[in-house]
């Protein structure tokens, strides 16, 4: 019979092992799928997980890659360091929102005035937004106990309906011939968050993305804060007895990722998105969470997974275009990818034994 | 402007067709919540649930086969959860997650050759004298067997969770599984059928849209519901008839805007759809003060260590 | 079933395209939603499909569907126009500047984006003019109505929709002074159960007649259960609800265009255009008027039909006020495109304010 027996600590092997597992387990099942709906399987994964990187055309997905990674990597490296600790943000998409929101708003009451000004406020606006955002549920739950999960997700919907009003009403392009959406950043210089190296895909967002993984991982590894987070997620009690102190502890995990969501909202707004519009969100905040999984809560494996996120968006949209694979085929994909990892987390935490049964 | 031109009967009576979906789910997933565990794949399930029973009910010409296929799809997809968080012991959260994201795509692929096709219809049950009475007529005795379906589930809900050992244990294994664990309770088996029940019940959610209150299949049609139905389970703080009269009021505060729209009366829609989660989130706040309320071990993974 | 249909076409496209030669002109779409949707994106799928019927092995068609606007955007334009695309229809306004920045990148490659403003050298814009449809509606709504309450589902308060309803109005009160407009803002161009909520809802207040500007067939369900209510389809025709309750319909038809674009770039004599075609291009199909309709009434909305056609007749002639009863256009008066693109106003009769 087989037996699980939990390690005391998760194997560094399987760690690092499994998510290498995953994704070929998953290019066997997608390419499974794909061979089903009628298409080369082996040509579908190789437009998926190497045209990007090598194709002719690389040239022009690479820095898309960042383009597409920074905001997940941004955000999940916020989250990550609340999941640490037991601290459920799962509403990173409305901080997100907010963050764009605040930052365009600040941009936009500029308009058309030009300084070099502008853009640090409306990065300012944009991370306090978002981190006001994540304050709700933060202090919710430290003055009444509420579950962060649930308002976070909450807010989320809050958020959207928000949005959907300022692009039709406030923050709506007065020269847009009445069609909802706010004025386009990339036509305003001084609020435009441009490619730092034209062409590499770099934006301030990105960079800000880079730098967060770096200060993340300072933080887990050299300073106290970090220690305290790692010590109340893996041992609360021993933590409490250690004196930390789980009110000011969540407030800034909180806000830490609500800003860092905040940021990406920003960036995104000002830089490649362009604009406010009704539907401006994509689910970065949601697919950040799975991001953050996938990366195991670690600052480097979260840059690597946001690139891998990125790596089937791109592919898949290559996919889509050149061999007629429908949208959803690629979604189903990336389920599979995620459950394939989930599943596989087992061989992490638990030891496989075999054994008779009784015999335990 | 025309208030009069709402009639409240009719409002009663199509609010009640448009919380039943939400109830549906909503009843699933507090039964999953009451053991424990936190499952964020209601959308998932749900749409999935739609493009089975909307499949089947088109390929056999029956709706009610339709019904059982929805409740069956929604549980099997529900399995994949069951299988990630209570063997594999993997995060709730993103498991939850990662259910809908596959379900979206997968309910898309099967739903290819099913854009613009008409369903089966299912008829409402008319009794006779009954429907025809004045105000509770339409009301009580003229809708579809579903809507009766979801009103009974409640109730059954209700009734197994407060005066049954089923209902006992399962609470049992939602407050405290190492407890329940001790008690020779199997916590994980457990588990797995309140999970595969809140699949079901969101299978046959999703099934409700599809087939009786649109009826058409279309890619994401359920729109959010799903996430909707976890905040109501909250919003009713863990308890079936709350869960009632919130999906009734999630449900009417949509018809009710729509309605005043008809009738003249300019609304800021925007904001009047934000106030069914604002609301949630204040119950919410009030609720903590209750700490009863919420299952102690929600989205804690359990694994029996010897 | 389904499966072994799916797999046929695939194997066949498959066929396509290991024959495909260098030669061939490769049309790209961009839609953004689902070619599922019944609606809007489904139709301009149905026009892609056109084209490739029309030119055969002389063009290979592309699309990628469920494209978020904006960046996402950008680079799903761009990738297409690196693989070779000579032509790119992008089928939705939240496109227009993710066109335009492609546009400049790939000057030799044609870009035509829908519903939009802004041209350039190799950018065009085209769009339908609905509202003719919107006026045939009208005509037969107001005729047809016996509670003299006609509903209307509306998405978004957009110059597009708001004509919409302009004309409908317009054309329903000159052959029915006594109608009343019962007007319902969804704020979604999808959501089919909002939409079926919103029809029972104005089918409640009486409403026996159900316009709408949204892309489900909810509604005309929610109609044929009421038993005597009528409705139109919406984007494609929703034949499937013929005879009754859909008695016509207005049909987004954009396969003639999207052919003859394709063949001017085929042939070399593509030009940046401005279009707003109606029902005289084809590009506004009327869908059948079922028996439903009275045979005198059926008459009318034909000759209508060949009116607007023709050029006759314009959807928007004077004497028109304005709702706040200031005049907009004196007798005779047809309103400019100008005025018509950017309508943020409802007419004279209408109840109640655009919301914003």
């Amino acid at each position: 019979m087989i037996h699980l027996e939990k390690r005391p600590q998760p194997s560094q092997f399987w760690s690092l092992f499994t998510p290498v597992i995953a994704v070929v387990v998953t290019m066997i099942a997608g390419g499974l799928l794909f061979a089903a709906l009628g298409k080369n399987p082996l040509e579908a994964i190789r437009t998926i997980f190497y045209d990007p990187l090598f194709g002719e055309f690389s040239f022009y997905y690479r820095p898309q890659l960042l383009v597409k990674g920074g905001p997940l990597i941004l955000i999940a490296i916020g989250l990550s360091l609340g999941f640490r600790a037991g601290i459920w943000n799962i509403g990173a998409e409305g901080q997100y929102i907010l963050g764009a929101i605040c930052g365009a708003a600040v941009g936009l009451a500029f308009y058309p005035s030009e300084s070099v000004f502008i853009f640090p406020l409306m990065i300012l606006a944009g991370l306090l937004g978002g981190m006001l955002w994540s304050m709700i549920p933060a202090l919710l739950k430290v003055k009444f106990g509420t579950n962060e999960i649930l308002v976070s997700l909450m807010l989320v919907y809050v958020a959207e309906q928000l949005l959907a009003s300022m692009s039709l009403g406030l923050l709506r392009n007065p020269e847009g011939h009445g069609f909802p959406g706010s004025r386009n950043f990339q036509d305003y210089p001084s609020g435009h968050n441009a490619e730092i190296l034209a062409g590499t895909g770099l934006h301030w967002g990105v960079a800000m993305a880079f730098i967060a993984v770096i200060f993340a991982y300072i933080l887990l590894n050299k300073h106290i804060l970090g220690f305290n987070i790692r010590l109340t997620g893996e041992a609360p009690r021993a933590a409490r007895f250690g004196g930390v102190n789980p009110t000011r502890l969540t407030i800034l995990c909180m806000g830490i990722s609500g800003a860092l969501a905040g940021l990406a909202g920003l960036f995104e707004v000002s830089g490649p998105s362009g604009q406010i519009s009704i539907d401006f969100n994509v689910g970065y905040g949601f697919t950040a969470i799975i991001v953050a999984f996938l990366g195991r809560l670690h600052p480097i494996g979260i840059l690597l997974a946001g690139l891998l996120m990125a790596l089937t968006y791109i592919g898949g949209e290559i996919a889509q275009a050149n061999l007629g694979l429908p949208a959803a085929a690629i979604q189903v994909f990336q389920g599979m990818l995620l459950f394939f990892l989930l599943a596989l987390d087992l061989l992490s935490n638990f030891r496989i034994r075999f054994a008779a049964k009784g015999a335990a | 402007m025309d208030l009069s031109a709402i009639s409240p009967t009719l409002l009663i009576a199509s609010l009640m067709v448009a919380a039943t979906p939400l109830l549906l789910a909503a009843i699933g997933e507090l039964v999953v919540e009451k053991a424990g565990v936190l499952n964020l794949g209601v959308e998932g399930m749900m749409i999935v649930g739609a493009i089975c029973g909307f499949a089947v009910s088109v390929e056999t010409g029956s709706p009610y086969l339709g019904i059982l296929a929805a409740m069956a799809g929604g549980a099997i997809l529900s399995m994949l959860f069951a299988f990630l968080t209570q063997f594999a012991l993997a995060n709730q959260v993103a498991s939850g997650l990662a259910l809908t994201l596959f379900g979206l795509g997968l309910s898309a692929l099967m739903g290819q050759g099913y854009v613009g096709v008409k369903p089966p219809a299912m008829g409402t049950l008319n009794i006779p004298v009954l429907s025809d009475l004045p105000f509770v007529g339409p009301i009580l005795f003229g809708h579809d067997l579903v809507l009766y379906i979801g009103l009974g589930l409640t109730a059954a809900v209700w009734a197994t969770l407060k005066y049954t050992r089923v209902g006992l244990i399962l609470r049992a294994v939602g407050e405290n599984h190492e407890a329940a664990h001790a008690l020779g309770y199997h916590v994980v088996r457990v588990r797995i059928l309140a999970i595969l029940f809140g699949g079901a019940c969101a299978g046959l959610g999703g099934a409700y849209i599809s087939l009786i209150r649109v009826p058409q299949w279309t890619e994401g049609m359920t729109a959010g519901i799903g996430w909707i139905a976890l905040a109501l389970v909250v919003f009713a703080s863990w308890k079936p008839w709350r869960v009632l009269l919130g999906a009734y009021l999630f449900g009417g505060i949509n018809v009710l805007q729509l309605n005043l729209q008809a009738a003249g009366i300019a609304i800021p829609v925007e904001y009047l759809a934000m106030s069914p989660y604002l609301i949630t989130i204040l119950v919410l706040v009030i609720l903590s003060a209750d700490k009863s309320a919420a299952p102690a071990s929600l989205g804690r993974p359990f694994h029996a260590s010897h | 079933m389904k499966l072994t249909k799916l797999l046929a076409t695939a194997a066949v496209a498959m066929g396509l395209a290991t024959s495909a030669m260098a030669e061939k002109t490769k049309v790209g779409f961009i839609y953004v939603g689902p070619v599922g949707d019944g609606g809007w994106t489904y139709e301009h799928d149905q026009g892609r499909k056109a084209v490739a019927e029309a030119f055969g092995d002389q063009v290979e068609t592309v699309y990628q569907e469920s494209v978020p606007e904006g960046a996402d955007a950008e680079r799903a334009i761009t990738q297409m126009a690196l693989q070779g695309a000579d032509l790119i229809f992008t089928t939705s306004f939240g496109y227009m500047d993710p066109t335009v920045n492609v546009a400049k990148k790939f000057p030799n490659v044609k870009f035509e984006h829908a519903t939009g403003y802004k041209t350039a050298d190799n950018v065009s814009v085209y769009s339908a003019r609905f509202y003719e449809g919107r006026a045939v509606q009208g005509h037969i709504a107001g005729k047809m109505t016996e509670s003299n309450i006609i509903g209307y589902i509306a998405s978004f308060p957009i110059p597009e929709v708001i004509r919409g309803i302009n004309s409908a109005y317009i054309h329903a009160k000159r052959v029915n002074p006594d109608v009343q407009f019962k007007i319902i803002w969804a704020y979604t161009w999808f959501d089919p159960a909002k939409e079926a909520d919103a029809a029972k809802a104005l089918i409640e207040q009486g409403a026996d007649v159900i316009l709408q500007h949204t892309d489900s067939t909810a509604p005309q369900a929610a109609a044929q259960a009421a038993g005597n209510v009528v409705t139109f389809g919406q984007a494609s025709d929703m034949s499937e609800y013929a005879p009754f309750p859909r008695v016509s319909s207005i049909i987004d038809d954009w396969a003639p265009y999207y052919i003859a674009r394709t063949k001017a770039v085929m042939d070399g004599t593509w030009e940046t255009a401005n279009t707003w075609d109606g029902i005289g291009a084809g590009m506004v199909g009327i869908g059948e008027i079922s028996d439903r309709v009275p045979a005198d009434v059926k008459a009318e909305a034909l000759a209508m039909v060949e009116k607007l056609a023709s050029g006759e007749y314009h959807a928007f002639t004077g004497p028109i006020n304005k709702q706040d009863g200031s005049a907009w256009l004196a007798d005779g008066e047809t309103a400019d495109d100008g005025t018509l693109a950017g309508m943020n106003f409802y007419i004279e009769g209408i109840e109640g304010e655009v919301p914003n």
